[in-house]
């Protein structure tokens, strides 16, 4: 098995046996939905129009949750030392991180989205699907550059509350771009909706492979 | 052909910033020795082992495992190496057995369950194998530690102050793994504060003091006592 | 002597720039004297860019170098970042609700200069919270990267938003070849400025890390 790979396993198993960061992230993005149902007067406004909003919000705030815990996990002991001594590139190490990050994401919006759904009497059809794949998109986006500023905000001296400040000013490029790909697919007018999925695409794969090189100045000292 | 050394570090720098941690360490280590590093907080020991275990990257200078160079193949030289500090690195949620698996499948060697039962059996721990790390006292926890540490099997070991927090029990398991290691012709590195814990294995001794070498030579005889005196206790004025 | 020669270049300049924005320059048509701000508001916008494109430069060669030289420029710009894209902002305020009649607008320009200060902020902060000189660099260096990689893609995602949803657009109309004149030696004038301060300020990052150097080789002399 690749070492990559052992890291994605362990997270899995650590995640099955404690089961806190998917229900964390679950738990925080039915909250944040709830509270914007509040926030807005369910008739009173279109709630095409804003839904796409609130369900990048919870997405943005889950996904910082989430990556904050996993960092946690290999703070605590000094993990993330024994990962470093390993016969694995630092880089790599990085990309197995993604993974986890993306994977446990993934598993709370895929129970959120059809919250969402029902939430704002959407349907379960083919838009659904499309609303889901552009959460891949984004999601893979944010795990991408929330696995290495995670990790850079450890290192302060606010631990897990500098996430935010770094990571939301960084990302405003997928929410927008989420955002309206996902306004689109409801509005039924998809035209245009290429160069959006193609700026997520090509931000993960921008942030991947800056990351990938980087990530060495951020975990040796 | 020259014989490989277990570690060759040459005029080894580290600056942190303003502060100079090492100001040129060169030190040969062959193989089967084992070497006892001491010195006071702060005079470099920890910072030089953990750049050899390439954990922290040094400003200038050459440093070699196994002759493998450590900046230009770090992963190639990770595999000799064999680290150990008073954190151990392990993942709470899981058992022992899990984490010797992980750590198995992360080093690329077989993580047959005979394989690992026969570590957590060295280091006494077979009758815990599947209990969840959290649950373990210090002295289990730095047990578990030494069976990471002998996991694959490396050729160079080192470790940071082993023995600080250690129970009785846990000292004797660290002292026979490490004298069956030496038997085997491995080569070990261990920093202490504790002389006589220090000397007690070992073939050389070495002081650092202000991230240089101030006294290198055997563990008899007075003159590692008397470099001990000088350079580390605190307090004996100078 | 660099920064005395520097300095006096930026005096001179400065008040022949002063001259022409508020004697040389000719009153426009529409917006009358107010417009004048924009001889300021244009420079503050560029240094603001010219700061983001150092603050990169600077984090890349500090991580490729390991030279705190290198990390001194990544955070003088880092700070005269924010302050130039708060000049920006708060000139285009000040010129926008006398003649528009709205203190702020979401159109893709001012967008993308908040979200630059809002990033240059991110980095000071980040900075301000690392322990250590050693961490400063190397981690405020990669973010510097990580943030200077997101400016294309805040251009991009904001232009194409706006254009989604179409706003009133705020022209800056034509300038005359008068107006360019003063244009030309406002641009000069605080490209000088710039110089000028980028100059200083790194000169006092030497001088507090010195000072840093000592309190720390005098502490470990106990």
């Amino acid at each position: 098995m690749k070492p990559v790979t052992a890291i994605i396993f362990k997270d899995i198993l650590i995640e099955m046996r404690s089961k806190e960061s998917v229900s964390s992230m679950l738990m925080f993005g039915v909250l944040v939905l709830t509270i914007f149902s509040f926030a807005f007067e369910p008739s009173s406004v279109d709630r095409s129009l804003i839904a796409p909003g609130i369900l990048w919000v919870a997405f943005s705030f889950a996904a910082i949750l989430g990556l904050n815990r996993s960092l946690a996990m290999e703070i605590d002991n000094d993990c993330l030392q024994g990962l470093l001594l390993a016969p694995l590139d630092r880089g790599s190490l990085y990309l197995g991180k993604v993974a986890s990050n993306f994977t446990f994401m993934m598993m709370a919006e895929l129970i959120v989205l059809p919250i969402f759904v029902i939430f704002n009497n959407l349907k379960f059809n083919l838009q659904f699907l499309e609303i889901a794949g552009i959460a891949v998109l984004g999601t893979l986006a944010i795990a991408a550059i929330g696995s290495i500023l995670s990790t850079i905000s450890a290192n302060t001296r606010m631990k897990e509350v500098m996430l935010p400040v770094l990571q939301i000013p960084l990302t405003v490029p997928v929410v927008i771009a989420s955002v309206e790909a996902t306004s689109m697919v409801l509005s039924g007018e998809t035209k245009g909706i290429s160069s959006w999925l193609y700026l997520l695409a090509g931000f993960s794969i921008v942030y991947l492979t800056v990351s990938y090189l980087v990530f060495e100045f951020v975990v040796e000292e | 052909m020259p014989d490989t050394f277990a570690l060759e570090s040459e005029d080894i720098r580290k600056t942190f910033g303003h502060f100079t941690a090492l100001a040129g360490v060169t030190l040969t280590v062959r193989r089967g020795e084992f070497v006892a590093l001491f010195g006071r907080n702060g005079a470099g020991k920890t910072t030089f082992l953990k750049i050899a275990a390439t954990l922290v990257r040094h400003t200038s200078g050459k440093l070699r495992v196994e002759g493998i160079d450590i900046r230009e193949e770090p992963e190639k030289a990770r595999r000799h190496i064999g680290f150990l500090s008073h954190n151990t690195y392990l993942y709470r949620d899981l058992s022992p057995v899990e984490n010797l698996r992980f750590f198995s499948r992360l080093y690329g060697i077989p993580d047959s369950e005979e394989r690992i039962m026969a570590l957590l059996d060295r280091v006494g721990l077979r009758r815990r194998a599947a209990d969840p790390v959290r649950a373990f006292s210090r002295g289990l926890h730095q047990r578990l530690g030494i069976a990471r540490v002998m996991l694959h099997d490396p050729s160079v070991i080192m470790l940071d102050e082993p023995y600080t927090g250690l129970d009785a029990n846990a000292v004797e398991i660290l002292n026979q793994i490490l004298d069956q290691a030496a038997a085997a012709g491995r080569t070990i590195i261990l920093t202490s504060h504790d002389l006589e814990q220090g000397l007690r294995a070992a073939t050389r001794a070495v002081v650092i003091d202000r991230g240089k070498i101030v006294f290198e030579g055997s563990p008899k005889g007075a003159s590692i006592r008397d470099a001990y005196a000088a350079y580390i206790r605190v307090g004996v004025g100078r | 002597m660099r920064s005395k020669i520097l300095g006096i270049l930026v005096l001179v300049l400065m008040i022949a720039n002063l001259y022409m924005i508020f004697v040389f320059a000719p009153n426009e048509a529409t917006m009358g004297v107010i417009q004048r701000i924009f001889y300021f508001h244009l420079p503050f916008g560029i240094s603001s860019y010219i700061s983001a494109y150092l603050l990169g430069f600077g984090s890349i060669m500090y991580l490729i170098k390991h030279d705190l030289k290198w990390d001194r420029l990544a955070a003088s710009t880092g700070e005269m970042g924010i302050l130039f894209t708060s000049l920006s902002i708060m000139s285009g305020a000040l010129w926008a609700k006398p003649v528009w009649g709205i203190w702020w607008t979401w159109d893709a320009r001012l967008t993308l200069q908040f979200l630059l200060g809002l990033i240059f902020l991110s980095y000071l902060m980040l900075r301000a919270y690392l322990p250590e000189r050693e961490k400063k660099a190397a981690l405020g260096g990669v973010f510097g990267v990580l943030a200077m990689v997101d400016v294309p893609f805040n251009y991009l995602s904001i232009r194409w938003w706006r254009t989604q949803h179409p706003q009133p657009v705020i022209l800056g109309g034509g300038l005359d070849t008068d107006m360019w004149k003063v244009m030309i030696v406002s641009f000069l004038a605080f490209a000088a400025l710039y110089a000028y301060l980028l100059d200083r300020r790194m000169a006092i990052a030497r001088v507090e890390e010195e000072v840093e150097y000592l309190e720390h080789a005098i502490l470990a002399h106990d």
